[in-house]
């Protein structure tokens, strides 16, 4: 007996010192992100973001400790794919943590995977409101179109009294609708329409039209960032919806840091809610665009999805320094569920312990011209910490 | 009532520049499949490509506006004919598959480049100033470019239409489509007549493109995106006539707009219903030759 | 020779034909790190022989076949996710009978038309079914996806597991079945008609023969062959998204047959293998090439090799014998 003891003793003794001793810990992260197809420059920021927080960051993690992005293509909203990667990156390569997810179903379909293989998941930008419920394994650095529709419903109640929304018919369109339609009347605003765009959709204007017959007082507006936003408010310019008075209003996907340059001065004046801006003044946002734009160059603007892989890779390595190396995913999840940082280049950000969902800063903002670009202007914080409402809502019940 | 009138007319105008567009980029593609018996599904190519001309010939370079509509006419016709000298007429009596698949894969190339060469953003159009803002018809104000859409594509209908009809060329075209192998037989000599109206019909997808940049957005998905249309536009038309076209495509612009109007949950169905029944009422086409 | 396949005129299964099977069961065995990479490579292979059936020996040219791949994948995953229905066998069964259903309503329709009316029915036949999904986001999960679709252990044993050796086998069985089965179809009388077809369609009708109802009859085969080989892809990924309806797999799956060569079963299987397996590897060095070079081999293949790798392999023997 007390032999065993002793020899236990001493093989644990051995073991801790070797793992002091063994320099060169290399951590995989498993990174799934879109590298072809339409959708690759939405891809192609996530993985600058992820790149750019490992190269500069080197000194956050424990000694000793390294880290290794193994990047893999989903080729787009193809869940099938990301599925059967995400199953080779954990078998074949041993990750320990999975990130990246650009898209909502493809990380809806990975989910499983890391509650199975009890693997950590984080989510850099995928935004479907149930995703962390899929898995204990699953947090989140993205956002929810709830986190910013909602909360611009209730100010435009404050300055609005009649609503029209117009959307795309797709999930992410839907879930922004229903946001913004309960922040707008619970603050006793009236809705008066709603229609529902096809994604597939070359012109606008009839849409314009009725919205302008229904004589509302705002528009509130989402389409997937980039020639779809820019038709609709191109749209609403020629029919003269400014004129009557009808103000153009939506979420920070509409006017994307990333795509505004290219959506020419119908942009100008429209007000948005988000979580990040890339003219923001806060000095963290300041020195993360300038890194940014030396790493990348002048001219490509960081955007939301950026800073979510910047974030959710900060918080990886918080897990990785508070194990020092050693990575147990349920340890990992503990530290993950308690994450905060207050010097993101989107302000202050955490991670909700209840709902492992993210908690962001939500800003008010105009895109106004600023030195001759497009700028979206901070003009005021809604609030520093906004819970996912949708997920709040439904626990009262 | 007055508000239902001021809508329908809104609807009408919108359907008939959204219509008109569709029409000048998609009269090339039936002249051709009619002409030549060729189905070619890169059409789209074209337009797209007489976009960017366009794009990049008013942002990077400031040409003013008319002449960069030319350019996009001219450069993308030149770049068709040595497209149809090298590869087309490989394939004028291969059947069917390998056209469809030859253009299929010209497609995948040219959306790759495109994105390539330009990045997947859409283009931005910076309009010349006469052409932004308002103008007022009977009381009614209506946007200034889609006033121009309108009336420059009837402008360009009715120059086609003329020289389809009264001129030598047109002849020779409407023959052929007719009857290849009398006109052959007759000496009209198909193969450069082919090389022509391919160019033709190309330039006018590429000047197409251009005119609609505005209304149907210019970027690498382009040709993809919108086959469905243009497609729809010929077969609901009929392969080789000129007016077929012309009907369906305003029938599509004006009942695509007044269905997203009136009952727009059924906004991305009606095209496809439409043309399902169309085709079904008649396979060949509304004024279309072969049954 | 015709442009197509060739002539099929014995039916015994040769000693060649056995290839495949024995390398797919040697692949489980020494590659059991791309077990899943397989999986997706036999559920293709499926879907490909059922374009080959009508593409290939019927002639019908089509854009559109992901409704019948998209239909199947939904109402597997719809049994699963919405009504709990498991097991592996009923799902199969539930979207080879919907894919049916789909190609009969509208092979019945469609297959009156010829030429580009034809090729424009198929397309518009395949929007609205993407549309369809897209909008009934309670039934389908919209464009977030249909999850929570579970398959339960193949004959009460196998688990779907995280090394995807159960898929593999379970898509390999499944092929075999379809491929037994549309082996038969194509050595039968009714082959043999179908292939007189597409070669002389106005002889075939000059001697009397049900050009139409063949051709329908096929198409629905094909349907719910297609309908199966979605099913497999929902069974593999537990999860359905809108990625299996619209032009995008359609003109795949068109790129994969053309490759490995339309009109001779085995292209089927050639053409899935080599392009997913290349895809693979490539397209992570050059995604945006990867694209290009898609489009460029459809044209090359188009122009200078109509059998595609299989008709190369003919040549290629072809000349040795001389």
């Amino acid at each position: 007996m007390t032999t065993t003891k002793t020899v236990g003793g001493v093989l644990a003794a051995i073991a801790a010192a070797s793992s002091l001793a063994a320099s060169a810990e290399t951590i995989k992260i498993g990174f799934i992100s879109t590298y072809s197809g339409p959708a690759a420059a939405q891809g192609d920021q996530l993985d600058k973001g992820a790149k750019l927080y490992v190269k500069l960051n080197s000194d956050k993690l424990p000694p000793g400790v390294k880290v290794e992005l193994i990047t893999r293509d989903d080729t787009g909203p193809n869940p099938d794919v990301a599925k059967r990667i995400a199953q080779e990156l954990i078998v074949r390569d041993k990750v320990q943590f999975l990130t990246g997810f650009v898209w909502t179903p493809n990380a809806a379909a990975v989910a499983p995977l890391s509650a199975e293989a009890k693997v950590p998941l984080v989510s850099m930008n995928a935004a479907g409101v149930n995703l962390p419920n899929m898995s204990p394994y699953f947090a989140r650095l993205s956002f929810t179109l709830w986190q910013s529709a909602y909360p611009l419903g209730r100010w435009a109640a404050t300055k609005y009294k009649r609503a029209f929304t117009a959307v795309t018919d797709f999930a992410p369109g839907h879930e922004a609708e229903e946001a913004f339609i309960k922040g707008f009347t619970e603050v006793g605003g009236t809705i008066v329409g709603s229609v529902r765009i096809p994604l597939a959709n070359p012109d606008f204007v009839p849409y314009m039209q009725r919205i302008k017959d229904a004589k509302p007082d705002v528009l509130f507006a989402f389409n997937p960032a980039g020639k779809q936003a820019t038709a609709m408010m191109k749209a609403y310019a020629d029919l003269g919806l400014p004129k009557a008075g009808i103000k153009y209003i939506g979420t920070g996907d509409i006017v994307t840091d990333d795509q505004l340059q290219t959506m020419s001065d119908v942009a100008v004046g429209v007000i948005t809610v988000h979580h990040y801006s890339a003219a923001a003044n806060r000095p963290a946002n300041k020195a993360f665009v300038a890194a940014y734009k030396k790493e990348y160059g002048e001219d490509l603007e960081p955007g939301f999805i950026a800073v979510g892989a910047w974030d959710a890779m900060d918080a990886i390595y918080s897990a990785i320094r508070a194990q020092h190396g050693k990575i147990d995913p349920d340890k990992t999840m503990e530290v993950l569920k308690h994450y905060k940082s207050a010097n993101s280049p989107r302000g202050p950000v955490a991670i909700d312990p209840e709902t492992r969902d993210v908690i962001n800063p939500e800003y008010l903002r105009e895109v106004r011209k600023v030195g001759g670009k497009l700028a979206n202007v901070e003009l005021e914080t809604i609030s520093t910490a906004v819970k996912d409402p949708y997920k709040e809502l439904n626990k009262k019940q | 009532m007055e508000a239902l009138l001021s809508s329908a007319a809104s609807v009408a105008f919108h359907g008939a520049a959204y219509g008109m567009v569709l029409y000048v980029i998609s009269v090339g593609l039936s002249v051709t499949m009619g002409l030549m018996g060729f189905a070619n599904l890169a059409h789209g190519v074209f337009a797209m490509a007489g976009g960017y001309v366009l794009t990049t010939a008013l942002s990077r370079f400031g040409v003013p506006f008319p002449l960069a509509l030319l350019l996009a006419f001219g450069v993308v016709g030149a770049a068709s004919i040595v497209l149809e000298r090298f590869l087309y007429s490989r394939l004028y009596t291969a059947g069917e598959l390998p056209q469809v698949l030859f253009t299929i894969g010209l497609v995948f190339m040219a959306v790759a480049a495109a994105r390539l060469v330009f990045g997947s953003l859409q283009q931005p159009v910076p309009l010349p100033d006469y052409l932004t803002g308002q103008v007022s018809v009977l009381g009614r104000d209506f946007p200034a470019y889609r006033v121009f859409v309108i009336a420059f594509s009837a402008g360009i209908i009715a120059a086609l239409w003329f020289g389809v009809e009264r001129t030598l060329w047109g002849a020779m075209v409407r023959a052929t489509v007719d009857n290849r192998a009398m006109a052959q037989s007759i000496g009209i000599d198909t193969r450069r007549l082919f090389m022509l109206t391919f160019a033709l019909g190309s330039g006018l997808a590429g000047l197409g493109g251009a005119l609609g940049a505005d209304i149907i957005a210019i970027e690498p998905t382009y040709p993809f995106e919108h086959l469905a249309y243009f497609l729809i536009v010929v077969s609901v038309g009929g392969l080789g006539s000129l007016r077929g076209p012309f009907v369906a495509a305003l029938l599509i612009g004006v009942g695509d707009t007044a269905c997203k109007y009136w009952l727009p949950q059924f906004g991305a169905f009606f095209v496809y219903a439409a043309t399902i029944a169309l085709l079904l009422w008649r396979p060949a086409g509304l004024f279309g030759r072969r049954a | 020779m015709s442009r197509g396949g060739s002539y099929a005129a014995d039916h015994r299964v040769r000693a060649i034909e056995w290839l495949p099977w024995v390398a797919a069961i040697a692949a489980f065995f020494l590659l059991p790190d791309y077990l899943p990479l397989g999986a997706r490579v036999l559920t293709y292979i499926l879907f490909a022989l059922s374009l080959d059936l009508i593409l290939g020996y019927a002639g019908i040219i089509t854009l559109g076949h992901s409704a019948f791949f998209g239909l199947g994948a939904y109402v597997a995953g719809i049994l699963s996710a919405r009504f709990g229905v498991a097991d592996p066998m009923v799902q199969l069964a539930a979207s080879a009978l919907a894919g049916a259903l789909l190609g009969i309503s509208t092979g019945a329709v469609i297959l009156r038309t010829q030429g580009l009316t034809q090729l424009m029915l198929t397309l518009a036949v395949g929007a609205l079914c993407l549309e369809i999904a897209n909008r009934a986001t309670s039934i389908t999960g919209g464009a977030d996806g249909l999850s929570g679709v579970t398959v339960a252990p193949i004959l009460g044993q196998f688990r779907f597991d995280l090394f995807g050796k159960t898929a593999y086998l379970w898509c390999l069985a499944v092929l075999f079945a379809g491929w037994f089965l549309a082996r038969r179809l194509i050595y039968s009388p009714f082959g043999v008609a179908l292939t007189g077809t597409r070669e002389n369609s106005a002889r075939m009708h000059a001697i009397g023969a049900p050009v139409y109802w063949r051709q329908v009859i096929v198409y629905t085969f094909s349907a719910a062959m297609a309908g199966v080989a979605g099913a497999l892809l929902t069974q593999t990924s537990q999860f359905v998204g809108l990625n299996v309806l619209g032009f995008e797999p359609s003109g795949e799956l068109l790129v994969m047959l053309i490759l490995g060569g339309v009109g001779r079963i085995y292209g089927a299987f050639v053409g899935p293998l080599v392009f997913l397996v290349a895809q693979d590897f490539l397209s992570k060095q050059f995604p945006e090439y990867w694209y290009f070079g898609i489009g460029l081999l459809l044209v090359i293949v188009v122009l200078f090799a109509h059998g595609g790798l299989l008709g190369i392999g003919d040549a290629l023997l072809a000349r040795r014998r001389r």
